[in-house]
């Protein structure tokens, strides 16, 4: 498994190739639809992340050491950028995330959602994958 | 008849581009713009005038107050109100009502009722709950019907003797139907209810007689009828307002101060206290004399020109359902296209430059009402065009096909 730097690296690169903010969009939309889904049952309230207009549930479980997530969302742009986090950060180990950088959101173009007023919470999203990776990190210990 | 270019060509934000597209601001309900002759007020009020008012005996302060109390009697001619007393400043609409709900245990006693909408927003609704914990009152909900009206036989139906005070808003923001307020308040008073209209959505969009209304309470977002944030107005009648009992203590509300007992400032100065918002009252004073150049009657009568336009535009969307369509309401369409979801719609039309707010519009419990998450808003106000409309519709048949 590569690291979440390639991971990142990746991502970015595959971005690069848009020259404008529509068809990034339609990259994003593209890559929500191969987002790992949550299970039904577990969409419950204390999975929703809290800050977002659209409703998003996060799960994460652990397995061989490695964290893995399983999310969905309401909105189709907002499961595209769960969708990018997960693809870095999902099948790695817990410290891995805890200290994972995320300037590359800004540098795939989508720099406008990491602003902590932007009603999709990508800050809340992120804090909440890190929470999870920051609990099983913890239980590694 | 309005001359929409010479009009815009007063606020100057309207020729600012957004994403690399020129401005189509369609969310008007959240925040009106501003033209030249406000922003021009503010920077006059810093640059000549500013000085702390009804204290000092210095020219400066005689000439802000004079400016400030000047602001006073054009907000009390432009609603029709009989005293210029009558006319709170306030920091805002939520802050007018927050007075009233502060000290309206006067009114409501334990055991009493009190109505509210079911259109509400939030900042018409907790303090009112606040109010009932407080006093240990019940809160009763006028429903919605499925156009977006109130039902008014539930509400003659809630009603009763216990009924202590009726709360609603004259336009609902989050779909923009105008409620029947004079027949809410004639109901109320039948039962010696008190009554306040909350008139965010409304006053910088009608022409508004609070005589003829007949409320006992009034609130405005300055704001939201071209003039700054952080500056609202209360309106009561003068025995509501001399019944309640002042919302903060500090300078300037009082009459007498010892460590005994301290006596209060008559009206309106009872609920101003400290220094009050001086360059937003002043310049709220200018957007009153922009607002009155134009006509109240004249802005309407365009404004539901764009409501038809857009409205009609909107429907032929296909899958496009919205919200509230009755004929008397403000220009506001709330609206969803399909299944999509509206944050969807509004972030990809936001970058097309076309802004509109999505989301539940503080108002949860009109969107539990009709099941659904939010809607997407078009605001409207005079100094939008049908060009603009355009631009927004394709902006979302856009949207659509990039979402579906």
């Amino acid at each position: 498994m590569p690291d979440i730097k390639d991971i990142q690296e990746e991502i970015v690169e595959e971005f690069s190739m848009f020259d404008d903010w529509m068809q990034r969009y339609e990259y994003m939309i593209d890559l929500g639809k191969s987002l790992p889904l949550i299970n039904e049952e577990l969409k419950t309230n204390d999975r929703l992340i809290k800050g977002c207009q659209s409703k998003v549930w996060v799960d994460a479980t652990l397995e061989d050491d490695q964290i893995v997530f399983t999310a969905d969302s309401d909105a189709i742009i907002t499961k595209g950028i769960i969708a990018i986090l997960i693809r870095a950060w999902s099948g790695q180990p817990p410290a891995a995330v805890v200290a994972a950088d995320t300037s590359f959101i800004d540098e795939i173009g989508l720099k406008e959602h990491l602003s902590p007023t932007r009603a999709n919470g990508l800050v809340s999203m992120i804090k909440q994958l890190k929470m999870y990776a920051v609990a099983y990190q913890t239980q590694l210990n | 008849m309005l001359d929409i270019q010479k009009i815009r060509a007063d606020f100057p934000i309207l020729s600012r581009e957004v994403n690399g597209q020129p401005l189509i601001y369609f969310d008007n309900a959240a925040t009106s713009q501003k033209p030249q002759q406000v922003i021009d007020a503010i920077t006059e009020y810093y640059t000549r005038y500013n000085a702390n008012i009804h204290r000092g005996v210095h020219a400066l302060s005689q000439e802000a107050t004079d400016l400030f109390e000047a602001a006073r009697e054009k907000a009390r001619v432009f609603f029709n109100i009989p005293k210029a007393k009558q006319v709170i400043f306030t920091s805002g609409n939520t802050h007018s009502i927050n007075a009233v709900a502060h000290g309206a245990h006067v009114f409501v006693n334990k055991g009493d009722e009190l109505i509210v909408s079911s259109v509400e927003h939030h900042s018409n609704i907790v303090p009112w709950q606040m109010l009932c914990e407080r006093v240990g009152a019940h809160l009763k909900v006028i429903p919605v019907l499925e156009n977006g009206t109130l039902d008014m036989d539930a509400y003659k139906k809630i009603l009763n003797d216990k009924t202590a005070f009726v709360v609603v808003n004259h336009i609902s923001n989050a779909l923009g139907v105008t409620n029947p307020v004079k027949d809410i308040i004639k109901e109320a008073k039948k039962y010696g209810a008190m009554t306040l209209i909350d008139g965010a959505q409304s006053c910088g969009h009608m022409k508004l007689d609070m005589q003829e209304l007949d409320a006992d309470f009034y609130t405005m977002a300055g704001h939201k009828m071209c003039g700054p944030t952080g500056i609202g107005i209360l309106y009561g009648k003068e025995d509501a307002l001399n019944q309640l009992p002042p919302y903060q203590g500090g300078g300037e509300m009082i009459d007498q101060v010892t460590f005994e007992k301290t006596t209060y400032a008559g009206l309106p100065h009872k609920f101003e206290a400290g220094t009050p918002n001086i360059a937003g009252g002043i310049a709220l004073g200018a957007a009153i004399d922009y607002l009155n150049e134009l006509g109240m009657d004249n802005i309407a009568a365009y404004e539901h020109e764009l409501l038809e336009y857009g409205t009609e535009a909107i429907k032929k969307i296909p899958g496009a359902k919205i919200y509230g369509e009755v004929t008397d309401k403000a220009a506001v369409i709330s609206f969803n296209v399909s299944s999509l979801h509206p944050y969807d719609i509004g972030t990809i039309v936001d970058k097309l430059g076309v802004a509109v707010r999505t989301g539940h519009h503080c108002a949860q419990p009109v969107m539990d009402r009709f099941g659904i998450p939010g809607t997407i808003r078009a605001s409207f106000a005079f100094y939008n065009t049908k060009d603009e409309i355009d631009v927004m519709v394709q902006a979302l048949h856009r949207a659509v096909n990039m979402l579906s």
